[in-house]
C-alpha cells in the first residue's frame, strides 16, 4: 500500500531513482566554490572532481579550511548563496546536473536521493519538537503519509538505529538524549527515505571513542544493507583506515591525492599525505618520534602561487612555486597533484 | 623512580543539584569521587577518560581552582587545603595550568606581552620590573614564537600559535608542575604534532612534571610515562604507559583501547573490537558497587554490591593498580616498538619552532590597521584601558 503512495509522491523526482548500470551515482566535475565577503573573495574549492559509485565508501580527508565540508554542502545544495557562489562546475546525480536543476525539483531530491548527517547533532535537531515528530516529518513531507503512519515509521527507524525503548522515547525531545543517541536520531532521519547517497560530515568528531565505534559500526551496517554510496568527511586518519574504500585528500580547496585505501596508506604519493601520516601519534606504537609538517594551511583569500602546499613542503623546488601541479595518474588508479609524485611514492 | 612531588589523596568533588524555588539541594553530581595518585618529579602523568568522567574537575582540584569536598592534595609535603594564604600564594607559582581552548583562554584585549607577563604582576618577586619585557621575549623564543611579536594581539595568531602563548604563560613562573587540560584537542592534526613536540622539549629543558589530561588515547600514550584511566569520577586503572597499553587488566581500559581507530587499513577486521553497550550513566546517580558493572561483559553479583579497590593486581608480567574484582590481562593493542625508527625528514620534521612565522607575518593585517582597530575600541564606553585593569583585578584571572 505504501509503495503506491511512494511512487505517486515521488513522480516529481526525475528518473534519478534508476541507478545507471555502471553504478555511478555521483559525478562531481571541476567544482569551484567562492565566498564573497567584505574582506575579499575566499576560494574555498578550486576545481574538485570525483565520482561515487553504489555501495562505495569514499572518504574526503582534510584539515579545517581544506574545503571538505563546503564540498558536502555544495552537493547537498545547502550553501548560503550569497555569500557562496559556484562559478564553475557540475554535480551530476545519476546523470542529471543538480546545479542547473529547478530548485523545487532539487529540493525533492534531498532525503529520498541524497541525504546528510552533520557533526553536531544537538544543533542540527530542532529543540522544540519531539524527535519522533522530526523523523516522521520526512514521511509526511516526501511520502504524504498521515500522522499516525508516519509516527509508526519513525518508531521503526528508531528501532533500526538501535535506540532502546524506541516506542516510549519517540515523544522525547533532543535534549533528553545523550550525544551518541542524538547522532543515531540524525542517522534515522537521514536514512528514512532510503537515499542512494549518504554524506556524513564528521559524524563522530564530537563523540567519545566508545560511542564513535558504535556509530561507525551502525553506519557500516546500514550501508551494507541498503547499498548506499557513502561520503565520509573527516580529519581522522584512523577512522578512514577502518571504513573507507577510497580516499580523497583535500588541501586548500583541491584534491591533492586520491587512491584506494590500502595503497594510499602503504605509500602515499603526495608529500602532504605523507607528512600527515608521520605526524599522528599511533596507539599501537611506542617510542615513536613525532614529526610535524610545520606551518599552517594557507589563508583561502591568498592561496600561494604554484602548488598551494609549497610553503610547507620540504621537497619544494622552484617549479612548485611557479606551476600548479594538476591531479594526474601516477600508477593505475592512483592520482596525485605533485610534481615529484613518483619520488614521493617510492620514498 | 624520582621523588614524589605531588600527591592526591582520596580527592572528592561533589556539586550540589539545586531544585525548586527554595533552591534546596536534592542530590549531588559526583564529578570526582575518591581519586588518589602520585606525580613524580619530571614525569608526565596522562589522565584519560570519556567526557563526564571527571578528568577536568580533577585538574581544577589539583590547581585548587575548586575546593575539594573531601580529600587533599599534597605538594612537596605541604597539604594544600590547610596551607595559609601566604603559603598558598607561593605555591601557586609552582603549579600552573594550560587550558584546552586557545581561543577563549587568552584575553583578546591584551597583547601577548601583557598576557605572558601578567603572572609577574602578581608574583613580582620572580622577575624585577625592568626585566619583564625581556623575560617575556625569552619565553616567546622558548615556545618557538618570534619574540618580535610581543605587541601583537591573540587574534593575529593561529590556533597552534595561541596554544604556544598559553604554554608560555603557563611556564612563566618556572613552575614544577604544569596541568594541561586537553592542550591539543582543539588543534588540527598537522599542528598537534608541533605542540606535542614542543611540550616534550620544554619538559626536558625545564624538568617540568606534566599532568596531561586528554581524551585521545594515542596522544596520551605518546607523551605519558604513566597513565590513569578514569571512569565516572573514579580511577579504573593506573600504571606505566606499558602496563596500561600493553597489559590492560580493567575491562573498561580494554574496551576503550579496542575502540580507538588505528591509521592502518591492513589491520581492518583483524583488531579485536569490544563494543560497549549503552552510554555512561549519570554521575548524579552512579551505579552501586563497581561503576562500570552496567556496561561490563564480565559483571557478576559481586560487582553490583562490592566496590573494587584500586590496588595492585597481576597483569601477566608484574602487577599494577586496577579497580576490578576480575582483573585479568587481555592484550588489545599489538604494540610495535619504533624507538629506532626516525621519521622521514623529507616530509616532516621534529623541529619545534613555529615555522609559520614568515607566512603569519604576511597573513595578518598590518600593524597600523590593528592599532586603528584598538583605537576604535577605546572610543567605546567603558574604554579598553579600564577593561584591562578590571581583568587584572578579577579574582579568577589571578588564580591562573
Amino acid at each position: 500500500m505504501t509503495t503506491t503512495t511512494t511512487r505517486a509522491a515521488k513522480k516529481a523526482v526525475p528518473e534519478s531513482r534508476y541507478v545507471p548500470e555502471d553504478g555511478l551515482l555521483l559525478d562531481v566535475e571541476d567544482l569551484h566554490v567562492e565566498f564573497h565577503t567584505a574582506d575579499g573573495i575566499a576560494k574555498a574549492i578550486n576545481g574538485v572532481s570525483f565520482q561515487l559509485r553504489q555501495g562505495e565508501t569514499l572518504a574526503i580527508l582534510g584539515e579545517s579550511g581544506s574545503g571538505k565540508s563546503v564540498t558536502a554542502q555544495a552537493i547537498m545544495g545547502i550553501l548560503d548563496m550569497p555569500p557562496a557562489v559556484i562559478p564553475e562546475g557540475k554535480i551530476r546525480y545519476c546523470g542529471q546536473d543538480l546545479l542547473t536543476m529547478d530548485p523545487e525539483v532539487r529540493r525533492k531530491t534531498r532525503g529520498p536521493e541524497i541525504s546528510m548527517i552533520f557533526q553536531d547533532a544537538l544543533s542540527s535537531l530542532n529543540p522544540v519538537f519531539p524527535v519522533g515528530w522530526q523523523i516522521a516529518e520526512m514521511f509526511r513531507q516526501h511520502r504524504e503519509l498521515n500522522k499516525s503512519d508516519a509516527m509508526n515509521e519513525a518508531v521503526r527507524l528508531m528501532e533500526r538505529v538501535q535506540i532502546p525503548a524506541a516506542r516510549e522515547r519517540v515523544k522525547a525531545y533532543p535534549h533528553q538524549f545523550s550525544g551518541g543517541m542524538r547522532q543515531r536520531i540524525m542517522i534515522a532521519m537521514a536514512i528514512a527515505l532510503d537515499p542512494a547517497v549518504l554524506i556524513a560530515d564528521e559524524p563522530t568528531t564530537a563523540l567519545d571513542v566508545t560511542v564513535q565505534a558504535q556509530i561507525m559500526a551502525l553506519l557500516e551496517e546500514l550501508q551494507e544493507e541498503r547499498k548506499m554510496g557513502l561520503i565520509l568527511i573527516t580529519h581522522d586518519l584512523g577512522v578512514v583506515a577502518d571504513v573507507a574504500d577510497r580516499i580523497a585528500v583535500m588541501y586548500a580547496g583541491r584534491l591533492v591525492e586520491t587512491a584506494d585505501i590500502l595503497p594510499l596508506y602503504a605509500s602515499p604519493a603526495h608529500p602532504y599525505t605523507r607528512g600527515l601520516l608521520e605526524s599522528i601519534p599511533r596507539l599501537d606504537q611506542k617510542g615513536q618520534t613525532l614529526a610535524a609538517i610545520g606551518g599552517l594551511p594557507p589563508n583561502l583569500m591568498r592561496i600561494p602561487q604554484g602548488c598551494a602546499f609549497n610553503p610547507r613542503c620540504r621537497m619544494a623546488q622552484d617549479i612548485c612555486r611557479q606551476d600548479r601541479p594538476e591531479l594526474r595518474e601516477i600508477v593505475s588508479g592512483r592520482f596525485s597533484a605533485c610534481h615529484f609524485a613518483e619520488e614521493v611514492i617510492d620514498a | 623512580m624520582p621523588e614524589v612531588i605531588l600527591e592526591a589523596k582520596d580527592l572528592v568533588k561533589h556539586y550540589p543539584i539545586k531544585t525548586g524555588i527554595m533552591r534546596r539541594t536534592t542530590g549531588h553530581v559526583k564529578a570526582v569521587d575518591g581519586v588518589s595518585f602520585e606525580l613524580h618529579k619530571g614525569e608526565t602523568l596522562g589522565i584519560v577518560g570519556e567526557s563526564g568522567c571527571g578528568k577536568s574537575t580533577l585538574g581544577r582540584l589539583i590547581m585548587r581552582l575548586e575546593e575539594p569536598t573531601a580529600g587533599e592534595v599534597v605538594f612537596e609535603g605541604l597539604e594544600m587545603q590547610k596551607a595559609s594564604t601566604g603559603d598558598m600564594r607561593k605555591l601557586r607559582r609552582d603549579i600552573q595550568i594550560v587550558f584546552q581552548d586557545p581561543y577563549t583562554s587568552l584575553n583578546p584585549r591584551m597583547t601577548v606581552g601583557d598576557i605572558i607577563g601578567e603572572p609577574f604582576e602578581i608574583h613580582s618577586e620572580v622577575v624585577p620590573k625592568g626585566g619583564r619585557r625581556q623575560r617575556v621575549q625569552e619565553l616567546l623564543d622558548l615556545v618557538g614564537l618570534n619574540p618580535e611579536h610581543i605587541n601583537r594581539y591573540p587574534h593575529q595568531f593561529s590556533g597552534g600559535q595561541r596554544q604556544r602563548i598559553g604554554i608560555a604563560r603557563g611556564i612563566a613562573l618556572n613552575p614544577k608542575v604544569l596541568v594541561c587540560d586537553e592542550p591539543v584537542s582543539a588543534l588540527d592534526v598537522s599542528v598537534q604534532a608541533q605542540v606535542v613536540n614542543l611540550m616534550e622539549k620544554l619538559q626536558d629543558e625545564l624538568g617540568l612534571a606534566y599532568i596531561f589530561i586528554a581524551h585521545d588515547l594515542s596522544v596520551v600514550r605518546h607523551i605519558s610515562d604513566r597513565v590513569g584511566v578514569m571512569y565516572l569520577g573514579k580511577m579504573a586503572e593506573l600504571g606505566t604507559e606499558d602496563e596500561v597499553y600493553e597489559h590492560p587488566t580493567h575491562p573498561y581500559t580494554q574496551a576503550l583501547l579496542s575502540a580507538v581507530p588505528v591509521p592502518d587499513p591492513t589491520l581492518r577486521g583483524k583488531r579485536e573490537q569490544i563494543v560497549l553497550v549503552g552510554d555512561v550513566p549519570s554521575p548524579a546517580n552512579p551505579p552501586k558497587g563497581c561503576r562500570f558493572h552496567t556496561r561490563c561483559w564480565k559483571a557478576q553479583e559481586k560487582c553490583k554490591v562490592e566496590e573494587p579497590q584500586l590496588i595492585d593486581r597481576p597483569d601477566g608480567q608484574g602487577a599494577h593498580r586496577s579497580a576490578c574484582h576480575f582483573a585479568e590481562l587481555r592484550t588489545i593493542v599489538e604494540t610495535v616498538d619504533v624507538t629506532q625508527v626516525e621519521p622521514d625528514d623529507r616530509f616532516a620534521g621534529t623541529d619545534v619552532r613555529d615555522p609559520s612565522d614568515a607566512e603569519a607575518a604576511a597573513d595578518v593585517p598590518a600593524p597600523e590597521s590593528v592599532n586603528e582597530h584598538v583605537a576604535q575600541d577605546r572610543n567605546l564606553p567603558g574604554d579598553a584601558t579600564t577593561m584591562v585593569q578590571n581583568d587584572e583585578g578579577a579574582p579568577d584571572r589571578r588564580e591562573i
